[in-house]
């Protein structure tokens, strides 16, 4: 759940005093750190804040008549600030200088429409005609030319953000009721334009986006009281004329009868938007409310009234909204906790989330949500209306793609083309996010090319599958013969991924690839590539075999020594064998049998195949099993650390399936008996600590309970009744 | 019924005094008891274990053993040298004797009560005559070097046995010489620590029962100086012993807050001989068991945990009843807090001071068991210290708040207490009247315009207070027929017409202030008044006997009620009379004529006179089953007893309104923090 917690005010924006004097802000953007804001009103004047204190650090003016014209920023990497004044001249500082007038001055030779300063990437200018420079190639020359791409097109919005290593610019620019979006690639130097697919009887308001998994999300808010989801692909191999962009319903600001006319928002997660706008009810008054929407499941998450008004801006750094409320720059902090039906019933599987971040960060976004939201909004969209849109489309481009009609006479169509036409055609079907039925358009996909697999033995695009199964969602259901193949051709690390991507793997391919994965030789799997983040944390790689100092008896013997060393070779020896010392399974071999115990099974299922399980590989997995429980016992909290590593639980009940599928077998095995007396001890001197646990907890408690008991209040009221 | 808004008060900082030594009245039914801090207690065993009389401490009077003598007259020995002789009708100590060999650590008395021997500081042990009117001194036992901490009458008279240090004598009282010495440590090797012999017994058969600081109960035969039996009982030491009239059966305390029963037990059946073999061991006591008493049924120990517990012997026990449970008493049965209803004040009685306390307020309200956030918190207004060594007997603050009055052994004071905004002055009233004193009790009248002194030989004074800060003696009421016994509680009517006051012969007396006579008696009842008060409303005397009994006494028709006697015949429930603690404040609600508000230390109790009694098959404490009960069904469960067992231990409540009461606690543990360390055992995981 979503929720605003409590909220100060960081200054006054009155004419007698505060910030901006009285003309409002410009925009507010981060700080050199951490909890700094900087403010730019529009006037004359940079305020730099520290917000937890409230407390202006530093306060910037140009000259009177002078005006800043773009909002301030702030370099990261020089921790230098950036102002543009009267359009053309720019201004860099630092900290320390007082007076503007005084420091680095350049004039420009375009009007300059934004700055936007990324964290790696240093910062880009944006022109007002829709050039766009990083800024140490305007400093190299000041004076140079800066084309004209938009011609007399109005830049209403733009962003930036960095992909990998490049920057990339989105703006989006009206003329004539038409809205426009551009996507610069700095460093390719690629610049798209796109048509926004238009909207009767609406426009968009003000628009927001963030990029994950080269998709840049793009979301506008309409004046229909609507947010719309745009997708534009970053990848793009034609450098054709402008393509439109379809969009597809995101949220209806609209509950139980009252509308919220936004004005502008903010996207918090993957599933939160906070909207700054009047909430307006039949025939009431409206009022001017912050709220958090929850897209999921399209529900107002929270409102807070602001009754003083606001100028319609929002902004979001750092898990805080800021807005003017009345004569005040308002802070208000929100908490905003991913809602699931899965959390709500309490099944949730713990994602391994960072702890705490302050910046929202975009690479968590599940794509199962795009996915899903994809899905719905097909769903919410009206029938009637996509059709609408389809035919619009054919209208106005008529050479569009061949469209979802034909994925499957498309993929018909590729059957027998080359690999390479094959495979970049498939590409180019995944990238188009927005087709309809898209995981069932992947599914297909996928069977074409396991298809072509089985009919070309020597066919298989490892990389492309392992591509796919890491970025999109797919289940076992959707393409059940992809692990069948890659169990052929011995591909582990797609098993791996698949085994920890997918939630509904049968029990007899679980068991299958369990096999697999025990009889893989080591040195066959140290040519591979595993993904080893679960166990890179806890597993010694070095393989540092410490010499067995074997003790000599000199000159004849003594029984009770005799007795000694045997005792000591025993424990010795299984130290280094059982007692969990060392990992009986190399990493590679670790790393995929921790996909195995991640994956979901039903005992009942899975018990009947794990007997067929040879004797000698189920002691090793035994093995492997007794080592992590005595791993994660040495822990404190009992889990192992590392991402996707396997939980106590899991490991005790493969132990138990194991065990119960074996356990005849086991106890007859000559070199499981040690394995199997070792685990027991270790269980049982286990149990007793827990035990032994159990009861100081209890004594704790009783304390705990007595010292509440006596509260030591010398005096209090209270009410006492008596029948 | 209703819901009260509860104060509940805990900063009374009352810490009572540990129990020193304890005596039993021999063939009589009174225990005497000495705390640390000088006072002497009597308590009543017939009377359900009352603490019918007080004699508060004095700073300079230490006590270190008490005796009973012939005549029943008490006497107490302490480390200020003297003997004194205690009046237990006037509560005062009556003469002193000077001992003339230092600090006293021990005092005897023969079996027939007329001798007296001490044990001093400079190792001599002196014999006096008790006489009447006194004790004379008859002569100096032989003397040797160190402290007498332990002394012993042969049950024949002839032959003492004293305790020293390392050593145990035995002196021939008709020569006066040692005639044994023995050597109490000599079987322990090599110890350098010196052995204390804390406590000695001799024993008609001629066994001489020590207890040692080693934690040993030895048993010795005089004549030959060799040691019987040795029983180590605890490893630190043994600190006090006393034995059974029949010689049967030895309780001992030890310091570490435990005590031990020793019984002479045949060693076969039916065998002749017999052997002492330790019984029974308790642990009530979390400090040291400086005394210890052993009475016909019980075994009585007094700690320094402040704690008097009777442990009866369930062997001598004829039928279940009120002697056959544990006892146990750490809190006077007397109120040491008085309250100014009308100003919301407390005054705390403490030995040596009062303390004035405001209390707080509230501006909510709420449900059943809620706290309810103070708007103003208690504020203490003023610290009365006591001047001179005396200990306080009674304090008083009127009902209006602007005087408090308390009396010491000798002397009376008034105060006259103004309130200014925040500020207090408090002013001594001088030239107060010369009157006999101590009081025992004060009492002022509802309109705080008299003050009633509770004095010696039954009388109570009456002083009317004067504005701006005066009094003057008006009257000295005493009863017709006279009475040797002080007058120890009072209780005076709302209308100011009618004055209770009791005396130590348990006779009910009451006045008529307005004309200042005798108006009646109420018909003697053989048990002691441990609370009384008059009903603002029908002038109905309410009285509380120490057995549990109430009564109510219609004072204008000078006969018990009718309610009364309707009690008296369905008889009062079980589990009410089974109550340990006697009733200390009986208070009314002005508004509900039929309620008795009354409380002991382990309840409140209200008493609604209009509801049916219960009888013995109904569940007295039924408060808590009410509350589960939907209202309807409650009807037919109502009784008249309404208790609430949430506070505790309550040293006072009251009714400051309709619908607003005060409750004094003090929690065990509070003042347990400020009891001296007890000697450290080994407790399993410390």
């Amino acid at each position: 759940m979503a929720a605003l917690c409590e909220s100060f005010t960081l200054c006054g924006l009155g004419p007698s005093g505060g910030v901006g004097l009285g003309g409002g802000l410009l925009a507010l953007e981060p700080g050199p750190d951490p909890d700094h804001v900087l403010l730019t009103d529009r006037g004359r004047t940079a305020t730099l804040f520290k917000v937890s204190d409230q407390k202006p650090l530093g306060c910037w003016s140009v000259k009177h008549g002078q005006i800043i014209t773009c909002p301030v920023v702030c370099n990261f990497e020089t921790h230098e600030y950036i102002a543009v004044h009267d359009d053309k001249v720019l201004r860099i500082w630092k900290n320390k200088d007082i007076n503007l007038d005084k420091v680095f001055k350049a004039t420009l030779s375009a009007d300059v429409y934004r700055i936007h300063s990324l964290p790696n990437g240093g910062p880009v200018v944006l022109f007002k005609g829709g050039g766009v420079r990083t800024l140490d190639v305007l400093l190299e020359a000041p004076q140079q030319e800066i084309e004209n791409i938009i011609s007399d097109e109005v830049i209403k919005w733009s962003e930036a953000f960095m992909e990998g290593q490049q920057p990339v610019l989105i703006f989006a620019t009206e003329k004539d009721g038409d809205f426009f979006v551009y996507v610069q690639k700095l460093k390719m130097n690629s610049l798209h334009k796109y048509k926004l697919e238009q909207q009767e009887l609406s426009k968009p308001l003000s628009f927001t986006a963030y990029i994950k998994n080269q998709i840049i999300t793009l979301l506008c808010l309409y004046s229909n009281d609507s947010v719309y989801k745009v997708l534009i692909p970053l990848q793009q191999n034609s450098e054709e004329e402008e393509q439109i962009l379809s969009k597809s319903l995101l949220l209806k600001l609209s509950v139980s009868g009252s509308v919220l006319k936004g004005t502008s928002f903010v996207v918090l997660d993957r599933d939160h938007i906070a909207v700054l706008g009047s909430l307006a009810a039949s025939g009431e008054d409206s009022k001017e409310c912050l709220t958090i929407w929850n897209t999921k499941f399209q529900t107002l998450q929270t409102s807070k009234e602001l009754p003083l008004g606001t100028s319609g801006q929002l902004w979001c750094y750092e898990e805080k909204f800021f807005f003017t409320h009345g004569k005040v720059l308002t802070v208000i902090m929100y908490k905003c906790e991913t809602s699931s039906l899965a959390a709500a019933v309490g099944k949730l599987k713990d994602s391994q989330t960072p702890d705490v971040s302050s910046f929202v960060n975009w690479n968590t976004l599940g794509d199962e949500e795009l996915v899903v939201s994809l899905q719905s909004q097909q769903s919410v969209a009206l029938k009637s209306e996509s059709k609408m849109t389809l035919r619009s489309k054919r209208n106005t481009v008529a050479e569009v793609q061949p469209d979802t009609l034909s994925v499957g006479q498309l993929l018909l169509n590729l059957k027998d083309a080359s690999t390479t036409v094959f495979e970049d055609e498939l590409r180019q079907l995944i990238s188009k996010a927005q087709m309809p039925d898209f995981q069932a358009t992947i599914g297909c996909v996928i069977t074409a090319l396991i298809n072509r697999c089985k009919t070309n033995p020597k066919y298989y695009p490892r990389n492309f599958l392992l591509h796919i199964v890491q970025t999109r969602d797919l289940s076992y259901s959707l393409c059940p013969d992809l692990m069948a193949v890659a169990l052929e051709k011995k591909d582990v690390h797609l098993l791996q991924i698949c085994l920890q991507r997918f939630p509904d793997i049968p029990e007899e391919i679980t068991y299958a690839c369990l096999k697999v994965f025990l009889s893989i030789s080591e040195s066959y799997l140290q040519r591979i590539d595993v993904n080893l983040e679960s166990v890179i944390c806890y597993i010694d790689i070095e393989f540092n075999n410490k010499e067995v100092k074997t003790e000599i008896v000199e000159n004849g013997f003594n029984a009770e020594l005799e007795q000694d060393i045997w005792d000591t070779k025993i424990t010795k020896e299984t130290h280094v064998t059982a007692d969990g010392e060392f990992c009986p399974v190399g990493p590679q071999k670790a790393a995929l049998l921790n996909a195995v115990l991640h994956s979901a099974y039903s005992e009942t299922f899975l018990l009947p195949h794990l007997k067929n399980l040879p004797a000698q590989q189920a002691v090793l997995f035994l093995r492997y099993l007794y080592y992590l429980y005595v791993k994660c016992s040495e822990k404190i909290n009992t889990t192992l650390p590392g991402i996707r590593s396997p939980t106590i639980s899991q490991i005790m009940d493969w132990m138990c399936l194991l065990l119960d599928a074996h356990f005849t077998v086991m106890v007859m095995l000559p070199e499981a008996k040690e394995l199997l007396s070792n685990l027991h001890k270790f269980v049982r001197a286990q149990v007793r600590f827990y035990s032994e646990l159990n009861k100081i907890e209890g004594s704790l408690r009783e304390l705990q309970r007595l010292n509440h008991q006596k509260d030591s209040q010398k005096y209090s009221i209270e009410v006492l009744e008596l029948i | 019924m209703g819901e009260f808004e509860v104060h509940r008060v805990r900063f009374f900082g009352l810490v009572p005094a540990g129990v020193r030594c304890l005596a039993c009245q021999p063939r009589g039914g009174r225990l005497a008891l000495a705390r640390t801090d000088g006072a002497v207690e009597v308590y009543n065993f017939a009377a359900n274990y009352f603490q019918e009389k007080v004699i508060p401490g004095h700073e300079a009077r230490s006590v270190e053993a008490l005796c009973w003598t012939v005549g029943d007259r008490l006497f107490g020995a302490g480390l200020g040298g003297e003997i004194m002789e205690y009046d237990l009708a006037r509560l005062c100590v009556a003469r002193t004797v000077d001992g003339c060999g230092g600090p006293i650590w021990s005092m005897a008395a023969n079996s027939s009560g007329t001798q007296l021997a001490i044990g001093c500081e400079d190792g001599s042990v002196k014999l006096f005559q008790v006489v009447p009117g006194g004790i004379q001194f008859e002569r100096n036992l032989d003397r040797r070097k160190g402290r007498i901490l332990c002394l012993s009458w042969h049950p024949s008279d002839t032959h003492i046995a004293a305790g020293s240090i390392d050593i145990l004598r035995v002196f021939d009282v008709c020569s006066g010489q040692t005639i044994q010495r023995i050597m109490v440590n000599y079987h322990v090797h090599k110890v350098k620590r010196e052995c204390i012999v804390w406590s000695i017994a001799f024993l008609s058969s001629g066994t001489v029962v020590t207890s040692d600081s080693f934690g040993r109960v030895q048993f010795w035969d005089w004549e030959r100086g060799t040691l019987l039996e040795s029983h180590t009982v605890s490893t630190s030491a043994v600190l006090s012993l006393s034995v059974s009239e029949k010689e049967d059966s030895i309780i001992v305390g030890t310091s570490t807050g435990a005590t031990y029963q020793f019984q002479l037990l045949p060693v076969k059946m039916g065998s002749l001989e017999k052997r002492w073999v330790r019984t029974k061991p308790f642990q009530h006591h979390t400090h040291d068991v400086r005394a210890v008493a052993h009475s016909s049924t019980a075994l009585i120990s007094g700690g320094l945990d402040a704690q008097l517990v009777i442990r009866p012997l369930m062997e001598k026990m004829q039928k279940k009843g009120y002697d056959a449970v544990l006892r146990k008493f750490t809190f006077p049965h007397r109120r040491l807090v008085s309250c100014a209803r009308k100003a919301r004040l407390l005054l705390f009685q403490f030995s040596q001071h009062l303390e004035l306390w405001r209390l707080g307020s509230t501006d909510e309200t709420g449900k059943d068991g809620e706290v309810l956030p103070l708007c103003r918190m208690p504020e203490h207004l003023v610290q009365l210290k006591s001047k001179g060594p005396e200990h306080i007997y009674c304090s008083c603050v009127s009902p209006c708040g602007s005087w408090v009055a308390y009396s010491t052994a000798s002397r009376f004071h008034l105060y006259r207490v103004q309130y200014e905004g925040d500020g207090v002055s408090v002013k001594k009233v001088p030239r107060v009247p010369k009157l006999l004193l101590p009081a025992y009790q004060l009492q002022f009248s509802s309109d705080s315009g008299s003050l009633f002194v509770a004095s010696a030989r039954g009388s109570v004074h009456v002083l009317q207070l004067l504005e701006p800060g005066g009094c003057k003696h008006l009257h000295t009421l005493r009863p017709p027929s006279g009475c040797p016994e002080a007058v120890y509680l009072l209780a005076v009517s709302t209308d100011g017409h009618w004055l209770a006051a009791v005396g130590g012969d348990w006779a009910i007396h009451i006045y008529n202030l307005k004309c200042f006579k005798h108006h009646c008696a109420v018909p003697t009842y053989s048990c002691a008044v441990t609370a009384l008060a008059i009903h603002p409303v029908t002038n109905n005397l309410v009285i509380a006997y120490s057995d549990q009994q109430l009564f109510e006494f219609s004072i204008p028709e000078k006969q018990y009620t009718a309610w009364s006697r309707m009690v008296q015949n369905c008889g009062l429930h079980k589990v009410w009379l089974e109550r340990d603690s006697p009733i200390t404040h009986i208070t009314f609600n002005p508004k509900n004529p039929s309620h008795i508000l009354l409380h002991d230390i382990y309840m409140f109790c209200v008493l609604d006179k209009s509801l049916p009694l219960p009888d013995n098959s109904a569940l007295l404490m039924n408060q808590s089953t009410l509350k589960q009960l939907p209202e309807t069904a409650r009807q037919r469960q109502l009784h008249a007893f309404k208790i609430c067992k949430k506070f505790q231990p309550l040293l006072f409540a009251d009714l400051l309104d309709e619908n607003c009461l005060v409750m004094v606690e003090r929690p065990i543990m509070d003042f347990k923090t400020q009891l001296p360390l007890p000697v450290q055992q080994k407790k399993f995981g410390t």
